[in-house]
């Protein structure tokens, strides 16, 4: 009775003391290393090839030296630098507080979509009104109605600040998308393991709690990394309202000057945060893959 | 003897399909009984209304006297008191094996979380995997993962464990490892229902076997009469399939 098969386990650690790698192993390992420069190679001399062909096509135009002036004035883009920043500062923090109201409220809309609660049963019809309409409507609409109808009521007490009114038409038209996002997380989580919870007493809080949601974060964390990048461009948008943001600073300089660069400058502002931000979440969206095959059994 | 599970009359439909018709059995306290019949005959969905993840069309299902499919009964309260085993492997593949078994016991049966985790390893420790307690499911054998959900499913010390098929996705050297853990539970007194297909395991650990038939109880007794001795056609025509299958 006690006699289980563990002895018929081989433990393959036993024998890692004695093995050094056979002539022909040796042999495949310096072949792959002499196969992995060539591939090095031809990557690099491809990549020298298209972009200078690019390069030169670009500098021999007849236009370039103009545009060179009137974009990529390298004085003129330091001098505007620190008002640029300024605006971008803006733009990051607005990403960072909107993101947090972001989170909350899309996750409390998702959650109520998901109950089966009848208690719940308005507020679920509510939630899906909601996001019926919020993702239907562009956001520089939604950013106009909120930033120029609020003030309008006149009611007392309700700030008339551009940067809140703008922020807020952000955070309720990203909830709708992000809410969605969530939402098909959580049915994308197997029955089973609902199953299972409930089998092991767990109620329909718990479940959720412990077993659906961190499944389902987990499974879309790939495209809300997407959400956010697309979240910090669009802050933008609500220089429409006045607010100096990267953006809205940039034209302000370009206006002045007549002079284009302050826009590279902007659009350098962006990539520096969006580039690694998006490489990021590339990333992650191959570990999440890999994850998920393997766990291909259940 | 007194009953921990007792069926009266149950039937289940999905739409016009009839699945379980007429079901009535019980089962005693520290007794296994077998649950064997054709793929489809309604074994699995048997188990769950048992459970209460399906609800039935008529009759009573008794949990220790109570009736358990009394609309007014609190579900949450009647599983904490049963323990179940799928037959695809259901383990969270979130949380490691020892998260995985310590979930219920603290969330549920508010355990403390140093006294489940020293009750999980006890039960890792006596079925062998402890050294497996910080894996993550993903990193187990198919038969690992079902040792781990029986476990689990132990854990929160239930009156009843319903057991689906606990070894159909597995090769034959696993399925003797948790034949293995599902024999030493019937000797620590364990009372369960098992839905199985391997006839040898049902005639070592039942005490009574039920077939089903198309829904139906068509055989119910003890292993050497209901599988040595098959009245019906339906059993006999089940028997000799096996046979030319190998699995007996
Ligand atoms: N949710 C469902 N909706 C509709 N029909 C279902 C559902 N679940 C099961 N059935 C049907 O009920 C019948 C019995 O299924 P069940 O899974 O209980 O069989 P089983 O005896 O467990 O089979 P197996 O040995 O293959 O696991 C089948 O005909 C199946 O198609
Ligand atoms: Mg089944």
């Amino acid at each position: 009775m006690q006699i289980r098969n563990r002895g018929l386990i081989a433990k393959a650690g036993d024998q890692a003391s004695v093995w050094s790698p056979s002539p022909r192993e040796q042999e495949r390992r310096q072949k792959r290393i002499e196969q992995a420069r060539n591939r090095r190679l031809v990557a690099i001399v491809s990549s020298l090839v298209v972009l200078g062909s690019i390069a030169i096509l670009i500098i021999t135009s007849p236009g370039w030296q103009l545009v060179q002036e009137t974009f990529f004035d390298r004085v003129y883009g330091q001098e505007v630098l620190p008002k640029v920043i300024l605006g971008f500062v803006t733009n990051i923090s607005l990403t960072l507080i909107a993101g947090f109201f972001i989170a909350v409220f899309s996750l409390t809309l998702a959650l109520v979509r998901s109950s089966r609660s009848p208690a719940l049963t308005p507020f679920r019809f509510l939630a899906t009104a909601y996001v019926d309409i919020f993702r239907g409507v562009p956001l520089l609409l939604v950013i106009l109605l909120i930033g120029f109808g609020i003030p309008a009521l006149q009611i007392k007490g309700l700030t008339n600040s551009v940067v809140v009114l703008g922020g807020i038409a952000v955070i309720v038209t990203y909830s709708a998308y992000v809410a969605e996002v969530i939402r098909s997380g959580i049915l994308s989580v197997h029955p089973s393991q609902r199953a299972a919870a409930r089998s092991l007493g767990l109620n329909q809080f718990q479940t959720m709690r412990h077993v659906i949601l961190p499944q389902a974060l987990r499974r879309v964390t790939p495209p809300l990394l997407n959400d956010l990048v697309s979240l910090l461009k669009d802050t933008g948008l609500i220089s429409i309202l006045g607010v100096t943001d990267a953006v809205r600073a940039a034209q302000i300089e370009a206006s002045r000057s007549f002079n284009y660069t302050p826009y590279v400058t902007a659009t350098i502002l962006f990539l520096l945060i969006t580039i690694p931000l998006t490489r990021f979440t590339d990333r992650s969206l191959r570990i999440s893959m890999e994850h998920q095959n393997a766990q291909g059994v259940a | 003897m007194t009953n921990v599970l007792e069926l009266v009359n149950v039937r289940k439909s999905f739409g016009n399909e009839t699945v379980l018709q007429d079901i009535s059995f019980a089962i005693p306290v520290h007794t296994a009984t077998a649950l064997i019949g054709a793929s489809g005959s309604g074994k699995s969905t048997l188990l769950r209304c048992i459970n209460l993840l399906e609800r039935i069309d008529d009759g009573e299902i008794r949990l220790d006297g109570e009736e358990i499919t009394d609309p007014s009964i609190n579900t949450d309260d009647v599983r904490r008191n049963l323990g179940m085993v799928f037959q695809a492997f259901n383990l969270f593949p979130h949380k490691t094996v020892l998260q995985n078994i310590t979930l219920s016991p603290i969330k549920v049966h508010k355990v403390s979380k140093d006294e489940a985790i020293s009750q999980a390893f006890a039960l890792l420790e006596r079925f062998g995997l402890k050294d497996k307690a910080h894996e993550y499911p993903d990193r187990l054998s198919g038969g690992q993962q079902q040792r781990v959900a029986i476990i689990r499913s132990l854990a929160v010390k239930p009156r009843l464990l319903l057991l689906d098929e606990v070894t159909s996705a597995l090769d034959p050297v696993l399925v003797n490892e948790v034949l293995t853990t599902v024999r030493d539970l019937k000797l620590d007194g364990m009372t369960m229902l098992i839905a199985t297909h391997e006839m040898a395991f049902a005639k070592k650990v039942a005490d009574e076997v039920i077939f089903l038939d198309r829904g139906v109880v068509k055989e119910f007794g003890s292993p050497e009469q209901v599988l040595g001795n098959a009245q019906s056609k339906e059993l006999q025509d089940f028997l000799t399939s096996l046979k030319s299958a190998g699995r007996l």
